[in-house]
């Protein structure tokens, strides 16, 4: 232990600690800009620069560690002129376009300046001295230099919870810039979409791509319909937006929400995710059929699951020889918007031309998987919209909305029912989870033998979790596979999901299923959810989702009786001819420049 | 206090007897050589001044296996450009000095990290050097030095952004601490130090620290080279024994006309003529690294405020704000002063911001912006304004 003084105040804490966290301890807060508690340490904003007795210059508090002895003044006359000068400095390189920005009100710099800077700006506007020009290229997020602070948290997003490193510094002094590989556009480099940077971003420099008015437009357009789909990770996280603690569940008071807000059919994406299940978990044992039977060399195993197209994406980009080991399905969003415009369309008896699919997504890259080519099935653009979990809580507020005072309501029927194991998708491991809990019944006609389902080896925030399951007592379609041991592995952060694909595709690793999610908790700790995002809050919306999935009702994908019906009126059966039409898709190589 | 005037010195350039002096210092111990340069009070050469014995000393106190010394030839202040010269005449005695330090600390391994524009010296330094592998094979002692290009950026001289440039990545300052002697290149202990350090280094095991303290002043042992440029009649490269004052090096390299002298280059500090008398060079008044620029009744010190902090505002990482956005606010902020735009009291609010570059900037670039900005604006106001 190290004792040390903060503002006269004397603490004991660990060896190694920074003076940040000591001083947190005390409940002295220091403001800090580069700082985010998902990445390393930059100490670059200098924001957080206290007073050391003793030394030459000033320190940051988020990059020292205490030493014996140390005594520290986090508000010295010293301390506040020099965070003045330096939040000054900040905004004299950020377009203060402030009424008109994306992130009025939750800006991290507009905090700070409301703190450290009023009246007269001390410094000279730098911003006229730059050419900036709006990146747009991308379908979900926008770059914008000119509001760009340099404090790289975006880099050290991309590069190390990501290994995507779509976005680097380039160039040094003045010209010193966030870029992209040889400055292209954010569409023509390997970015995929996860917006992991737009959620850890502290100003308006990087900020998805909102289609907020569209959606209003549509909602009051009387010749459309709009269906909006919400996400299994939204009801755990849009609390955050307006008003509530992290973990609150809020489904219901989604729905009521959505209603109010104009929607013609609230619906729910975690219908599709147990029709995913189904397809996917069908696929899976096909495969595992006709390879480990048949011999049929064609089908490549280990098959990675499909529902993250950030994941897609990176795997398109940087593995391009593993496609034929992705699961063919469509991530539920697009499976919705599919039969969104058939299957509801013809049983609603509404012309499919006049439904508007908006999707509410705890994700960005959902954004580019809406506009990707290959998500026309149904005739139409299977997903008109799709609103991440921040625009839907702007929504509610321009509403105006008391979401906290709703009543809770539940889902429109026809792909409004679903099941825990839906649900459990938005954590890491939940697909693993729910497929799991449907195949070996599938296969043994018995339930997974965890108590009350719940398979604990798969859950948790581990980054790489491996799992190995006996199947025993098979029935005798599935007699070959008796005595056989299912290996698991689930990752989520394309970090770790980088360390399994390597495995893999230099045959270090033998598994069957590998369950990806791009990003870290899985969808629950998504681009799109509110900021912040961080360890804590991702533990608590965790814990909020497998608290859903206690309290379903139905916990497993093949009991859900609206997929018996769909499947006896319309999909016929599983990866079916109907479904491989509406349900699947292909990949696309893609440049790994 | 009495000065010691100026005197010209022969040690740096000297031809020695290579084999001889290294032989001697692997006949000590580490702890031995280490007391020696101690007793030395060799400061470090390349403008920052740590004592090469504790630096020495700290890297020796480290228990990993693996260690590196490194020397720093990325030699970027303005008007410096001694450590070219020395890497010329003498880089025998470089590698040498980089030998004797690896057998005081505890390395094997030695990086020479070389300006991006010295690249024209690299066959000479390659023939050299492997001239000196072979000695050291001679004398059985394991050690071996490699080259490292730099690339221009003035920044990558600073110790933790040559690191991060020779491990390949962008050159921009670490968190200290730590520090290097606990981790410094690929995270080992590691000792850099600067050409001409390590050259003193060696001429202090050659003739024995005793010896060498006979030369400066207390704060300030030994003598220096020192790259001199601008209004003089005889430019170029001159060691000299330190503790002289400004005015004594002006009459000998001043022109008559000297109005100031710039000492330690862009991130050094200006004297004016006014101050010649009072202020010694070394680390008692002044410290520089070698640059010595003298300019004269006829230059605009506006324009050399100008050209130092344009250098300045492009050259710095651009990592850290005060650094980043001050350079670019104090370049900015002279020019709209000199055109009226500004009042000249907002000279006032720049001085106060070169303050805050001073104390919270993450590295020594941004920290010594002020020293040139200080100086100049405050001994030269009215050239600044009108």
């Amino acid at each position: 232990m190290v004792t040390l003084k903060i503002n006269e105040h004397e603490i004991k804490v660990a060896k190694g600690t920074t003076i940040l966290d000591a001083a947190k301890t005390l409940s002295i807060n220091i403001p800090t800009l580069c700082n985010h508690q998902d990445l390393c340490v930059a100490g670059n904003c200098r924001v957080c620069v206290v007073e050391q007795k003793g030394a030459r210059t000033l320190v940051a508090a988020c990059a020292m560690p205490v030493a014996e002895g140390m005594e520290i003044l986090t508000n010295s006359l010293k301390v506040r002129n020099a965070r003045k000068h330096i939040v000054e400095l900040l905004l004299s390189e950020h377009r203060a376009d402030c009424t008109k920005c994306y992130k009025n009100q939750k800006c991290e710099l507009q905090t700070l300046a409301n703190e450290y800077s009023f009246g007269e700006h001390i410094f000279l506007d730098l911003v006229e001295d730059h050419s900036y020009i709006i990146d747009r290229s991308s379908p979900s997020f926008l770059k914008d230099d000119s509001k760009c602070i340099r404090c790289q948290r975006c880099v050290r997003t991309c590069a190390q919870l990501q290994h995507v490193s779509a976005i680097a510094v380039a160039n040094k002094g003045s010209h010193m810039k966030i870029s992209s590989f040889h400055d292209r556009p954010m569409s023509h480099v390997v970015c995929t979409n996860c917006g992991q940077c737009v959620n850890r971003c502290p100003t308006g420099a990087l900020t998805e791509k909102t289609y907020i008015d569209q959606v209003w437009d549509a909602i009051y357009d009387p010749d459309k319909h709009v269906v909006v789909q919400t996400a299994p990770a939204v009801r755990v996280a849009l609390g955050e937006d307006l008003g509530f603690d992290p973990g609150e569940r809020v489904t219901g008071k989604m729905v009521t929400a959505l209603r109010q807000l104009g929607f013609d059919s609230v619906l729910d994406t975690d219908f599709t995710a147990d029709l995913t299940i189904i397809e996917e978990g069908t696929e899976l044992l096909t495969r595992l059929k006709k390879i480990l039977v048949e011999g049929d060399n064609s089908l490549a195993l280990p098959m990675f699951t499909s529902c993250s197209p950030g994941w897609i994406k990176f795997i398109e980009h940087k593995y391009p020889n593993m496609l034929p080991n992705l699961s063919t399905c469509k991530s539920p969003q697009q499976m919705f918007g599919a039969l969104a415009k058939t299957f509801y369309a013809e049983k609603r008896k509404i012309d499919p031309s006049k439904i508007v699919s908006v999707s509410i997504m705890p994700c960005t890259a959902k954004k580019y998987e809406a506009d990707r080519p290959e998500m026309r099935s149904s005739g139409y653009k299977d997903i008109d919209f799709v609103l991440t979990t921040r625009e839907l809580a702007v929504m509610i507020k321009q509403a105006g909305i008391n979401f906290m005072a709703l009543e809770d309501d539940h889902y429109d029927s026809i792909m409004g029912t679903s099941t825990g194991a839906g649900v459990i998708f938005g954590a890491t491991g939940g697909v693993m989870e729910a497929a799991l809990r449907t195949a070996y019944e599938i296969v043994t006609g018995r339930p997974v033998p965890f108590k009350n389902l719940n398979i604990m080896p798969v859950r948790g925030m581990e980054g790489v979790k491996e799992a190995t399951i006996k199947i025993e007592g098979t029935t005798e379609e599935w007699r070959f596979l008796e005595g056989a041991e299912l290996k698991v592995a689930i990752a989520h952060g394309l970090v770790n999901a980088n360390k399994i694909a390597k495995a893999v595709s230099t045959g270090k690793a033998s598994y069957h299923f590998i369950e990806i999610m791009a990003c870290p908790g899985g969808c629950l700790g998504g681009g799109g959810q509110p900021i912040p995002t961080n360890a804590a809050i991702r533990q608590k919306r965790m814990e909020a989702i497998y608290s859903e999935d206690m309290h379903m009702d139905l916990r497993k994908s093949h009991e859900n009786p609206e997929i018996r019906a769909i499947y006896e009126e319309f999909l016929e059966k599983p990866n079916g001819h109907k479904s491989h039409k509406l349900l699947h898709t292909h990949y696309i190589k893609r440049e790994s420049y | 206090m009495k000065n010691k005037g100026l005197t010209k010195v022969d040690l740096i350039f000297d031809s020695i007897d290579i084999m001889k002096v290294m032989k001697k210092a692997f006949e000590m111990t580490s702890d031995e050589i280490i007391e020696q340069i101690l007793a030395s009070g060799l400061k470090g050469r390349g403008g920052a001044g740590f004592p090469t014995g504790l630096k020495w000393k700290y890297t020796a106190a480290e228990k990993d296996p693996e260690k590196y010394i490194v020397c720093n030839a990325d030699e970027g202040e303005p008007g410096t450009f001694k450590d070219r010269e020395i890497l010329d005449r003498v880089a025998s005695k470089v590698y040498a000095g980089m030998a004797i330090a690896g057998k005081a600390m505890g390395a094997s391994k030695g990086f020479i990290y070389l300006r991006g524009e010295y690249r024209f010296l690299l066959p000479q330094l390659f023939i050299e050097l492997h001239k000196f592998h072979k000695l050291i094979n001679e004398i059985g002692y394991d050690f071996s030095i490699e080259y490292r290009m730099g690339s221009g950026a003035y920044i990558c001289g600073e110790e933790s952004a040559l690191f991060e440039s020779i491990e390949g990545f962008r050159g921009e300052p670490r968190n200290k601490p730590p520090y290097p002697t606990v981790s410094g290149l690929f995270s080992k202990p590691t000792s850099i130090n600067n050409v001409e350090t390590l050259v003193t280094a060696v001429m202090i095991i050659e003739k024995g620290p005793q010896e060498y303290v006979k030369l400066g002043t207390k704060d300030s042992r030994g003598s220096k080279v020192f790259s001199i440029s601008g209004d003089t009649p005889i430019p170029g490269i001159f060691e000299l024994e330190l503790g002289m004052t400004v005015q004594e090096f002006v009459n000998e390299f001043g022109d008559g006309d000297t109005k100031a002298v710039q000492v330690g280059g862009a991130s050094g500090f200006c004297v004016p003529r006014k101050k010649f008398g009072e202020t010694i060079i070394g680390f008692e008044g002044v410290p520089t690294g070698g640059s010595m620029k003298l300019f004269n009744s006829s230059r605009s010190m506006y324009n050399v405020l100008h050209n130092y902090l344009d250098f300045f505002a492009e050259e710095s990482c651009g990592q850290c704000t005060p650094c980043r956005v001050g350079c670019q606010q104090l370049l900015k902020g002279i020019e709209k002063v000199k055109k009226g735009d500004s009042k000249s009291t907002y000279l006032n609010e720049l001085v106060k911001l070169a303050d805050t570059m001073k104390v919270a900037s993450k590295c020594g670039l941004g920290q010594s912006v002020g020293n040139a900005f200080k100086s100049i604006v405050e001994n030269f106001r009215e050239e600044i304004i009108y």
